[in-house]
């Protein structure tokens, strides 16, 4: 398996080969409470690291939702579109957002590990 | 300024409340299970919200009261039956709204709820236009909720006996423990149920016997998607000094007996108003897909031109869907016309509903 790496904008992304699975974290989900809206990136697009590529919504505001690498979208999961309650179930497994073929392997290199990534979201809740 | 909290923190507190600021209190926005599901809650059982931050205004006086006040209020007052209420506004001197608001007969005067970020500016005016000739208290010794939904009725009247008797917009004193409450037979989410003024001291106590009847607290974020659904205006958002009742759709606020007169605030705007027409008007709107067209989101017509401004739009758990209100030019209000809301760069289809979004026969037998 593996390693599964984490964005300071609470994005998780999970690479196989060169295409990498992207969905938001269970954190950013208890943050937002209740998700009733997602809009994903359109398939055969490019996005660029830290750029925009979709957004989810509650029933109290609209969040960005950003992608932590570069790459083109190869895939997006329909499922959390049309019942975007599945994203506050399972955030980090059957509700990803997109998977992109990255472009650049060293932009996973500036991300976070699972315990960075628990600390860095208990400091900023806190 | 420090911000207040109600007689009811601590219990939030325990409930796990997440709190935000509203009109300087500290105020519960949800609890842990969410708002979709404090909402659906309310719909189908019963919820609990505390209204304390709103103001409870008694003002005390006679017939030259009564006089006074509809010189200021659109409301035929010296008709208005010992315990009964209306839903009424403050205007100014061109009928924009400095606040909406229930106002109440009681047997010494009147009882004015008002909203918590008004209040203070409310009593400036009131005092200033009734020049100190009556005693007006802003009863911050008071607590107030509400309890909302289908099984509120039974639940708060095994506590205290007779309040399932009270009619719609209408209340009375009751006593809890020996502590006397008034409670009005009204609320804010469509949903049948209480408003319940009670001592600071014994809101708490009340409030945990309203819970283990099966009662749960019920955070103002569900508050704003229950209302919302059921089409009435937040202050600040659907309504401030820029609109009028007219403008707002809530002609029906008006008296028909006073405007025949005109004497009171705003009256010869109003009258045009009504006589002549206005340019712009509150409506429903419904977003066709999932998008959700939130507070300030431009409205366009077919021919792309902007003809409106979203004032509140939110998904509604009830509705499962996108809800939205506007006002928008008139001649665009028509039920089922087409319109564009801009969100993110981009028009999507909507259209021109009537309100309430929901209602009760619509869900009755449709859900489990």
């Amino acid at each position: 398996m593996s390693e599964v790496k984490y964005s300071k904008e609470h994005e998780w992304i999970k690479l196989e080969g060169d295409v990498a699975t992207i969905g938001i974290t269970k954190h950013a989900t208890e943050m937002l409470g209740d998700i009733v809206f997602a809009e994903l990136p359109e398939k055969g697009s490019n996005v660029e690291k830290d750029g925009t590529a979709g957004v989810v919504e509650s029933t109290k505001a609209a969040s960005d939702v950003y992608t932590p690498v570069s790459g083109e979208v190869v895939d997006t999961n329909q499922a959390i579109v049309d019942d975007p309650s599945k994203i506050n179930q399972d955030p980090e497994d059957s509700a990803w957002f997109f998977k992109l073929k990255i472009k650049d392997q060293s932009e996973m290199d500036t991300l976070m590990n699972k315990d960075d990534y628990d600390k860095f979201a208990k400091e900023t809740s806190a | 300024m420090n911000t207040k909290k109600t007689s009811l923190y601590q219990l939030h507190q325990e409930s796990n409340a997440k709190f935000v600021e509203f009109a300087g209190y500290q105020m519960p926005i949800q609890y842990s299970e969410g708002i979709v599901e404090e909402h659906k809650f309310t719909r189908n059982h019963s919820g609990i919200f505390d209204v304390s931050h709103m103001g409870q205004l008694f003002i005390y006086g006679g017939e030259n009261l009564i006089k006074d006040l509809e010189k200021i209020f659109p409301l035929d007052l010296k008709n208005l039956k010992l315990n009964h209420s209306k839903y009424s506004f403050l205007m100014n001197k061109d009928a924009g709204i400095h606040d909406d608001l229930i106002i109440t007969k009681i047997n010494e005067g009147f009882l004015i709820i008002l909203n918590a970020a008004c209040k203070d500016n409310d009593i400036k005016i009131l005092k200033e236009l009734l020049e100190e000739k009556y005693k007006m208290v802003l009863d911050e010794n008071r607590s107030l909720i509400a309890i909302q939904g289908p099984k509120s009725s039974q639940i708060l009247n095994d506590i205290i006996a007779g309040v399932k008797d009270l009619n719609f917009m209408s209340g009375n004193w009751f006593s809890f423990q020996d502590h006397k409450v008034y409670i009005t037979r009204s609320g804010y989410t469509g949903e049948d149920g209480f408003e319940i003024s009670i001592p600071n001291d014994f809101v708490d106590k009340l409030t945990r016997e309203l819970i283990n009847k099966g009662s749960k607290l019920i955070g103002l974020g569900a508050r704003d998607t229950l209302r919302l659904e059921a089409g009435l205006c937040l202050y600040g958002h659907d309504l401030n000094k820029d609109k009028t009742p007219v403008e707002a759709n809530l002609k029906w606020a008006i008296s028909k007996e006073r405007i025949s007169k005109g004497d009171f605030i705003g009256s010869d705007i109003i009258i045009k108003q009504l006589n002549n027409g206005v340019s712009k008007i509150r409506v429903g709107i419904k977003p066709e897909g999932r998008i959700i067209a939130r507070e300030k989101t431009k409205i366009f017509n077919q021919s792309d031109v902007h003809i409106g401004e979203i004032t509140s739009g939110t998904f509604g758990p009830s509705v499962n869907g996108p809800v939205a209100m506007g006002y928008i030019e008139n001649e665009f209000s028509k039920k089922d016309t087409k319109v564009f809301l801009e969100v993110r760069g981009k028009k999507h289809p909507a259209n021109i509903c009537g309100l309430p979004f929901y209602k009760k026969s619509y869900v009755k037998g449709a859900t489990k």
